[in-house]
């Protein structure tokens, strides 16, 4: 069998494959399809410190290869999640990520340290905790807060820094597409001390109702995901991997064994599958095998014979 | 994968789409639906029609891409089908009147095969279909084309209303449930909401319907919801 494994700052991916944020829920309702086990990792909902009810109005549209969404991070806040997603997830044998979102900086701190709370004491107790977190700086759908701090690098650096001193659990940063520089963006995360960058984000979109002369969306813009933005992601994951020596978790459009091995040539060092999830509700399992499938036809041994190879 | 037994054109527009194997389901739940590949993204929701030995039925209005596409199928096709979904209306007891507009018909046929001798309302605003298969099971049968079905019926006289039909239709259903109210008759009002979807299992929130104790996903908590929990903000 193919080696399909894969270690960022010493958390474990039995393979590359990792659900994407928003997409996965927290892994239950898809664990009623397949084995979630199976899975290289799951990142989950993206969190806020308080419970959010995210956007009124339509929240989701279909384009060309691609869909736009406005959830607005809906989600029902961190300790909620400790309380009743948490004990799911300590069941499972898979990467686990605490996707984090917030509108202010004392927001991402105090999430961020209540998550490091359950983690110390889970590991007092030897129970399985978050395995890493992914700082969402990048959600174009919410007006205070996420993508705000992920246009420009001085305002994404501040956020960084005062959460990777909040945190001793290995943290990765989730970029955004809208960035002024993403490169200039994963090079400001090293230096902060992040262990991997996450990329891409959705990117910021729109869809006018031509008979009612108005965006389909409440707050105008949405965000753009599936298949359209994946030759996007894909020259920025190749951009930033070549900038930066900390590993790039890559995403943007995959739906196939063969788009993983495009971003891991681009140099990722796992990917994670978003949109896909809602073409295909057993993507995961199918990618699973697909991938096993894919490696042994070309007699690829080990992803880190091709990683970054392009 | 699945088999398409037929796919039968009812009026303009309207098709009867049976599907066979061994799908189940409750009345009011619905499956994920997909005849292509990649394109269109989404897969499409719609409702259980009935489910026998053979299969499964639906009923559809041809709106767009996906839709079109199903129309397209014919007996001895694949069609993809993820499901039952969703948590269906309630088995309930006492006099029940079922409400339909349009393709909200859809899921009251299955609703009165389980719960026979219903009084059952259905409105059209051009051309009526399926109706003579809704009489059978019927106590009484109301067809309206062109006018307000609502106001066909009393409400005070029904102990539970399920209704499923344009957005307009069920603001106004959840009105009249209110107003009966006040006469001291208390209907249960049910309605199926027709949200946007893309997981159509949970995962996504994009299908969130504001309740009175807040945001619930209308393909995991719904798509049936007693009508006063349910917000209307337009
Ligand atoms: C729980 C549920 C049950 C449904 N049951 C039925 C049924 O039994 N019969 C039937 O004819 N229709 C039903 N609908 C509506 C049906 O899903 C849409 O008409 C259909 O998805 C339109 O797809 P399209 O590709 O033809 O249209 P397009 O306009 O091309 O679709 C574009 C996107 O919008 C979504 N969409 C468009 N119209 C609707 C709508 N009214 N409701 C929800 N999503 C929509 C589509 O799913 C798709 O993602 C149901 C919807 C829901 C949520
Ligand atoms: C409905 C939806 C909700 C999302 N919610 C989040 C979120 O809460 N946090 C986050 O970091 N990314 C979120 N994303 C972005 C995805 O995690 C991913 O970065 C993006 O969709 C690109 O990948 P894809 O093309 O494979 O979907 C969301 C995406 C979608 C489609
Ligand atoms: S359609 Fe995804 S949560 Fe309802």
């Amino acid at each position: 069998m193919p080696n399909t494994s894969a270690t960022i700052a010493g958390v474990h991916f039995k393979n590359p494959i990792v659900m994407a944020s928003g997409t996965f829920g927290f892994g239950k309702e898809y664990g009623k399809l397949y084995d979630v086990s199976l899975l290289g990792g799951i990142s989950g909902k993206g969190l806020t410190l308080h419970a959010k009810a995210g956007n009124p109005g339509v929240r989701v549209y279909e384009t060309a290869s691609g869909m736009l969404n406005s959830v607005g991070l809906e989600n029902p806040g961190i300790e909620a999640f400790l309380a009743k997603e948490l004990p799911y997830w300590e069941t499972l044998d898979t990467a686990r990520i605490v996707n984090l979102g917030g509108n202010t900086l004392p927001d991402y701190v105090q999430g961020a340290e209540l998550i490091q709370r359950d983690a110390d004491q889970r590991a007092l107790a030897g129970k399985p905790a978050v395995d890493m977190i992914e700082l969402n700086i990048s959600c174009p759908n919410v007006k205070e807060g996420g993508i705000a701090f992920g246009v420009k690098t001085p305002a994404a650096q501040e956020v960084v820094r005062a959460v990777r001193a909040a945190t001793k659990l290995p943290l990765a940063v989730k970029l955004s597409p809208n960035a002024e520089d993403i490169a200039e963006m994963a090079e400001m995360c090293e230096a902060e001390g992040a262990d991997a960058v996450s990329l891409i984000n959705t990117i910021s979109g729109m869809k006018i109702d031509v008979r009612r002369r108005s965006s389909v969306f409440n707050n105008l813009y949405a965000g753009l995901s599936g298949p359209a933005i994946k030759p996007v992601a894909l020259r920025m994951v190749h951009q930033v991997a070549h900038r930066v020596s900390i590993p790039v978790i890559g995403m943007g459009g995959i739906t196939s064994a063969t788009d993983i091995i495009e971003f891991i040539m681009a140099g990722a060092t796992v990917i994670q599958v978003g949109t896909y999830n809602f073409m295909n509700l057993r993507a995961g399992s199918s990618l699973v095998e697909e991938l096993q499938q894919f490696m042994h036809d070309e007699n690829i041994s080990s992803l880190d014979e091709i990683r970054g190879i392009v | 994968m699945a088999t398409v037994i037929s796919n039968e054109r009812l009026v303009n527009g309207v098709y009867h789409l049976r599907v066979e194997g061994d799908y189940g389901g409750t009345m009011g739940q619905f499956y994920m639906l997909r005849a292509w590949g990649a394109y269109p993204l989404l897969s499409r929701p719609l409702s259980i029609h009935q489910v026998n030995d053979d299969g499964v039925e639906f009923l559809y209005h041809v709106v767009g891409e996906g839709t079109e596409i199903f129309a397209e199928l014919t007996p001895g096709d694949q069609i993809q089908l993820e499901g039952p979904f969703g948590n269906g209306f309630p088995a309930v007891e006492g006099k029940v009147a079922l409400i339909g507009g349009g393709i909200g018909i859809a899921p009251l046929y299955y609703c009165a095969k389980e719960l026979q001798g219903s009084d059952i309302y259905l409105g059209f605003s051009r051309e009526a279909f399926r109706t003579e298969a809704f009489r059978p099971l019927a106590a009484e049968l109301t067809v309206d084309v062109g006018g307000l079905i609502l106001d066909r019926v009393d409400f005070t006289s029904y102990d539970h209303i399920f209704v499923c039909g344009p957005h307009p239709m069920l603001k106004a259903a959840q009105l009249k449930g209110i107003a009966a109210e006040t006469t001291g008759k208390r209907p249960k009002v049910y309605l199926s909401l027709e949200n946007r979807m893309a997981c159509g299992i949970g995962a996504c929130l994009v299908c969130s319907v504001s309740c009175r104790d807040g945001q619930r996903k209308a393909c995991a908590d719904g798509p049936v919801f007693l009508a006063e929990e349910v917000l209307f903000h337009d």
